[in-house]
């Protein structure tokens, strides 16, 4: 059963059709990739899922939990609805420390009130303890326990693109949506970023939609990769196929 | 998870402490009523500083009308204590009440604007609150209150101080503190961690009009009479000196510098005529050199050692 449906999706800004009549769904528990060139649309289809835009027409409809429609999605509903995100330019929390970067992406899982938070009462100690057990066994995954409280704008830009990660899987999210993850990471980074992926994909039994420019990764991982241009889906396929695709070609390269 | 571990009661025993040798001393006439009167002051400026902190350093909602909220409480408790005579805890807990409610209600329209707009907007609303005292007959309109008792005496004034520091510290370091934190830092990136901003802000704005509100009651109850004009756009801005001067978003900084901008200026009291301008350039040389305030960097340290919680995960 497909948990993303996406019917005639567009948004424009004044005259400029950013995304225009996209129709597709999704499978839970793949990898898929949202490929195109620079300014294709792919960061405004992925704000469009996470209700950072409100679509100009058409609809976004999850089926995560339960049914929830574009309509009623706000920026910071989402993790809620168990979709959470990473950002193309890095956005960290940067003077705060590794480990309370991370401690934010469980906000939602928190459960206590006003009078605990300012009277340190009973629930505060259980809710925090249980979320810093929780986030540092996520740092342990990424190999970022002992910079834990280091913060966030000392670390390398590969580890910054890791800290993201973390602090959208500490929201315990089943649709996570990379944008560029391995943007700024070398060839060797990259490769255990793959195997990251792939590996947190059935460890947290996720969905995963990527952005990407680097084609080793999303052929590596990728079961299904959906090609944007102008602000159109101009194909998708396995990435075989659409490796081998006409229009994809065009696109790219350019031509006739 | 012990509620009492050695670091927090060793900390206790010394706010006890502090609270104990000071006490002595001004009851044995040691410290002069001159002097408690500037204790008064430092005290109800820290109040003021550590809440306008938690809007203006943490959450990044750069306020103008802190006094505002001052002079509701103020207000709340000299018709509660003056006028109703009620005794001095309704006072405070009025004036709080009060002053949050104000909190809310101005809030939730003008958080949705940013920066500058935001400053304006807080101005308009200290104005406005100023306009309202001077022309509301029943407290005095711009000739002042009368005649409130004097009700703050250094037990008052000391455990108010110390809730305010100690509760503002509590939340901050709660996940509701991080998140108001994350709202200064990225506002986009603190509503894709399922951040409610709007909430956040609104709560900051209400908790900081809170405890504006009880420096307000403890104004109102030490010096007898208020009148709508010591709670100016100038006051609003002296507080915000004594945040930036001690270092945005750092507790102790607030603490640090309304005491070390008070004693400053009590100093330069032997020489008025230089008094502004030695004040003036102190604050000009700590911008220059040090523009993060006193405690800026050691605050950054300060949220990585985290307390209690910490102390647990690191003892594993």
């Amino acid at each position: 059963m497909p948990i993303i449906k996406v019917n005639n999706l567009s948004k424009s800004f004044g005259g400029v059709k950013a995304v225009s009549n996209i129709n597709m769904t999704i499978d839970g528990g793949e990898i898929i990739g949202v490929i195109g060139p620079n300014g294709a649309g792919k960061t405004t289809f992925f704000n469009l899922l996470t209700g950072i835009y409100s679509p100009s027409s058409g609809e976004v409809v999850y089926n995560l939990d339960k049914e929830i429609s574009s309509k009623s999605f706000k920026p910071y509903k989402m993790t809620g609805y168990g979709v959470a995100r990473t950002f193309q330019n890095i956005r960290l929390f940067k003077n705060m420390s590794i480990l309370d970067n991370v401690l934010l992406g469980y906000h939602n899982n928190m459960r206590y009130g006003l009078l605990s938070s300012l009277f340190r009462l009973p629930s505060f100690y259980k809710n925090e303890s249980k979320a810093y057990e929780e986030v540092l066994k996520l740092l342990e995954i990424f190999n970022l326990l002992d910079k834990k409280d280091e913060l966030a704008s000392s670390l390398p830009y590969g580890e910054q693109r890791k800290v993201e990660i973390a602090r959208a899987l500490a929201a315990k999210p089943k649709l996570l949506l990379l944008d560029e993850p391995a943007a700024g990471m070398n060839p060797n980074e990259t490769k255990e970023l793959t195997a990251l992926i792939n590996w947190i994909k059935d460890e947290f039994k996720l969905t995963i939609i990527l952005i990407e420019h680097d084609m080793s990764l999303v052929m590596g991982i990728c079961s299904k990769v959906f090609v944007f241009d102008y602000g159109t889906l101009i194909a998708s396929g396995t990435p075989n196929e659409v490796q081998n695709n006409e229009q994809v070609i065009k696109a790219y390269l350019g031509g006739e | 998870m012990k509620l009492f571990n050695k670091k927090n009661t060793l900390s206790m025993l010394a706010v006890l402490g502090v609270y104990a040798i000071a006490g002595l001393l001004i009851n044995t006439g040691f410290i002069d009523s001159y002097i408690f009167l500037n204790i008064v002051l430092i005290g109800i400026n820290i109040i003021l500083a550590v809440s306008l902190n938690l809007i203006t350093g943490f959450t990044g909602q750069f306020s103008l009308g802190h006094a505002a909220f001052m002079s509701i409480g103020a207000y709340a408790a000299g018709i509660l204590t003056a006028k109703l005579d009620q005794p001095f805890w309704v006072g405070i807990a009025g004036a709080a009440l009060f002053a949050a409610f104000a909190g809310i209600v101005i809030g939730i329209p003008t958080l949705r604007l940013k920066g500058d707009y935001l400053a304006i907007a807080t101005l308009g609303f200290a104005e406005i609150v100023k306009i309202i005292g001077l022309n509301t007959e029943y407290i005095g309109g711009a000739t002042g209150l009368n005649d409130i008792p004097r009700y703050t005496t250094w037990t008052w004034l000391y455990f108010c101080v110390a809730a305010t520091v100690l509760l503002i510290s509590n939340f901050i370091k709660s996940y509701k503190g991080r998140a108001c934190i994350a709202i200064g830092e990225d506002e986009i990136a603190a509503e894709a961690m399922g951040v409610n901003t709007t909430y956040y802000k609104v709560l900051a704005f209400t908790l900081g009009a809170f405890f504006a509100g009880i420096a307000g009651a403890l104004y109102a109850n030490y010096f007898y009479f208020l009148k709508p004009d010591s709670f100016g756009f100038m006051k609003s801005i002296d507080i915000l000196v004594i945040v930036v001067f001690g270092g945005m978003g750092s507790i102790k900084g607030s603490i640090i510098g309304a005491i070390l901008l008070s004693v400053i200026s009590l100093f330069l009291q032997g020489i008025p005529e230089l008094r502004m301008v030695v004040y003036s350039l102190i604050l000009f040389l700590i911008m220059v050199y040090r523009p993060q305030g006193i405690m800026g960097k050691s605050s950054l340290k300060f949220f990585r050692k985290r307390g209690v919680l910490y102390a647990n995960h690191q003892g594993k």
